[in-house]
């Protein structure tokens, strides 16, 4: 597809499929819908609300002790379903780039997996746990690997992350450090290839996947940077963890690098315009906050996606939304189950 | 995202490529007189022989062919975006079928100025040997540029229409007020295909084979 072509080749493989995700996402859920969820007295309400809405069919047979579980279950059933449907329909390019969607989701289910192992939970419950979307054949033996070489060798060298892990392979045992190192570096490889695959669909795909990609990868270099701040990990092996990409790259990533606390790290992200607005509502000493700004900050560059058309962003933000909508969801049956309706509009990120 | 190429590899082959080949073309097939580097006199000659009726139906399925394929082209564009918008929203497809009218609406001019092309074609002998009278040429160099005008015109035109109308599609499912204002741009687009046509017939209506 040539840069500015896309309107007269795109619709002869995805043209179908753009319309029904553009239809999928005309389901979310709107302001009105989460004004009457925050209205909701018991988790049986909030069931009769989301009935009326796309969850309907998910929400039907459910048991009559409901739990937030449950609920959030289903609601993640109906973005399953619905990602499926549109990767059985897909031609290989879009099914390519809907895998790569998919490959977060696996890299999170491997670790969740060798974390829980590591505490001796059990393991069908951590199955359970597990994203359905990063769900793959092997996936029930990775509990035998003790080191990172035998997941590798037994379980990964089938799956899609295979490349990722051979890249940074080291014989260390897995302990609760290494784990995450080992989560960063393979969301790192995850990210830059996604990125080089989306350069090379070209076109406006890549001009608004290299938006999104470049946000996400300044957030987890954000992420990473304050979760490292006072543990043992170095300002080499810190940066080691950060993609070859986005608005910090390169000299974002050196500051980051060295920060030693959040205002070092609030000055690092201030000297990038894009996230001068984030950071400028917030007052200082407030990090907490900061979670819930820079989600809202992926809805909205998200929902900016869908001014566009001919690209394939749109796929990648409506699964994006649609993770918004099951975080609130759970966030507001959370509130209502524990009885803290005074916080229910805190954990909440409106999608329109 | 590592390094960036100026151009890709394709380009550059070509762009050292074409050079030689043009050179070798130029240089190396000489046609009419040695000593001249392009024979006008020659060319002239092979292109006042080329029989009319050539030029005639050339034009001919250059005026139909390629509003038709504008037309298959915008339809297709518009077509499967519709349908999958109305997966979700069914009231679209009856309203949005306009749009894919108006494509087909395209391949219609061109077979107008096809059939308006086609009755002007009457046959003629020729002059002075292989040669046809002024007139005759005259006649068939206006259908074909009449035939080629209109086939441009309505391929951009079908194109023109596909897109907009699979954005009207898309958007009349999310917000239906959007549909009419779409459709004014619609219009317009297809008004396009409209210049040609008149030119066309314009060009075609002044000529006429000089039939004895």
């Amino acid at each position: 597809m040539g840069y500015g072509f896309e309107a007269l080749t795109y619709n002869i493989k995805d043209g179908y499929l753009e319309g029904i995700v553009r239809g999928h996402k005309t389901g979310l859920l709107t302001a009105a819908d989460y004004n009457n969820l925050c209205q909701c007295e018991t988790l049986d309400d909030i069931k009769l609300n989301l009935t009326a809405t796309d969850y309907g069919e998910y929400l039907k047979d459910v048991p009559a002790t409901l739990n937030t579980s449950t609920i959030v279950e289903r609601c993640t059933q109906k973005l399953v379903d619905d990602w499926s449907h549109m990767r059985a329909h897909a031609d290989e390019q879009l099914g390519t780039f809907l895998d790569y969607c998919t490959y977060g989701h696996m890299i999170d289910n491997v670790v969740l997996i060798v974390t829980g192992t590591m505490h001796d939970r059990d393991h069908t419950e951590l199955l359970e746990k597990c994203h359905p979307l990063g769900m793959f054949d092997s996936i029930a033996t990775l509990a035998v690997a003790t080191s990172m070489r035998e997941l590798y060798r037994l379980v990964l060298i089938d799956t899609p992350l295979a490349p990722y892990f051979s890249m940074n392979l080291t014989s260390e045992d897995l302990d609760e450090m290494n784990v995450e190192i080992m989560r960063n570096t393979l969301y790192k490889a995850y990210l830059d290839d996604f990125a080089q695959v989306c350069q090379k669909i070209g076109g406006s795909t890549a001009e608004v996947m290299g938006d999104m990609l470049a946000f996400e990868a300044d957030r987890r270099a954000l992420n990473i940077t304050l979760n490292s701040i006072g543990t043992e990990l170095t300002f080499d092996d810190r940066r080691k963890l950060y993609s070859n990409f986005g608005l910090l790259y390169p000299h974002g990533h050196q500051e980051l690098s060295m920060a030693e606390d959040f205002e070092q790290v609030r000055a690092a992200m201030e000297k990038c315009p894009a996230y001068i607005p984030i950071f400028s509502r917030m007052s200082y000493g407030e990090s907490q906050m900061l979670d819930k700004l820079l989600y809202e900050e992926e809805v909205r560059r998200s929902v900016l996606t869908f001014e566009q058309q001919f690209h394939y962003g749109v796929f990648y933000a409506y699964m994006k939304l649609r993770e918004q909508e099951i975080r609130n969801i759970m966030w507001i049956a959370e509130c209502v189950s524990q009885d803290q309706k005074s916080r229910i509009h805190d954990g909440i990120v409106f999608v329109f | 995202m590592g390094e960036t190429r100026a151009f890709s590899m394709p380009v550059l082959i070509w762009s050292i490529l074409s050079p030689i080949l043009i050179s070798i073309f130029v240089f190396m097939v000489r046609v009419g007189d040695e000593d001249k580097f392009i024979d006008w006199h020659h060319l002239h000659n092979i292109f006042r022989h080329i029989s009319p009726y050539y030029w005639t139906y050339m034009g001919i399925s250059a005026a139909v062919g390629l509003s038709i394929v504008g037309a298959a082209w915008g339809i297709f564009i518009t077509g499967s975006s519709l349908v999958g918008a109305a997966v979700r929203t069914p009231r679209i497809t009856s309203k949005n079928l306009i749009s894919v009218i108006f494509c087909e609406a395209v391949a219609i001019y061109g077979l107008i100025v096809g059939i308006i092309l086609a009755t002007k074609a009457e046959s003629v002998s020729p002059v002075e040997g292989a040669r046809f009278s002024k007139q005759n040429m005259h006649a068939a160099y206006a259908f074909f540029g009449a035939g080629l005008t209109t086939g441009f015109a309505n391929l951009a035109c079908g194109l023109c229409v596909g897109v907009i109308g699979s954005s009207a599609a898309l958007s009349d499912a999310q917000n239906s007020t959007l549909f009419v204002k779409i459709l004014v741009i619609e219009i317009f687009g297809s008004a396009l295909g409209l210049f040609g046509v008149i030119i066309g017939i314009i060009m075609a209506t002044n000529a006429a084979f000089d039939a004895e």
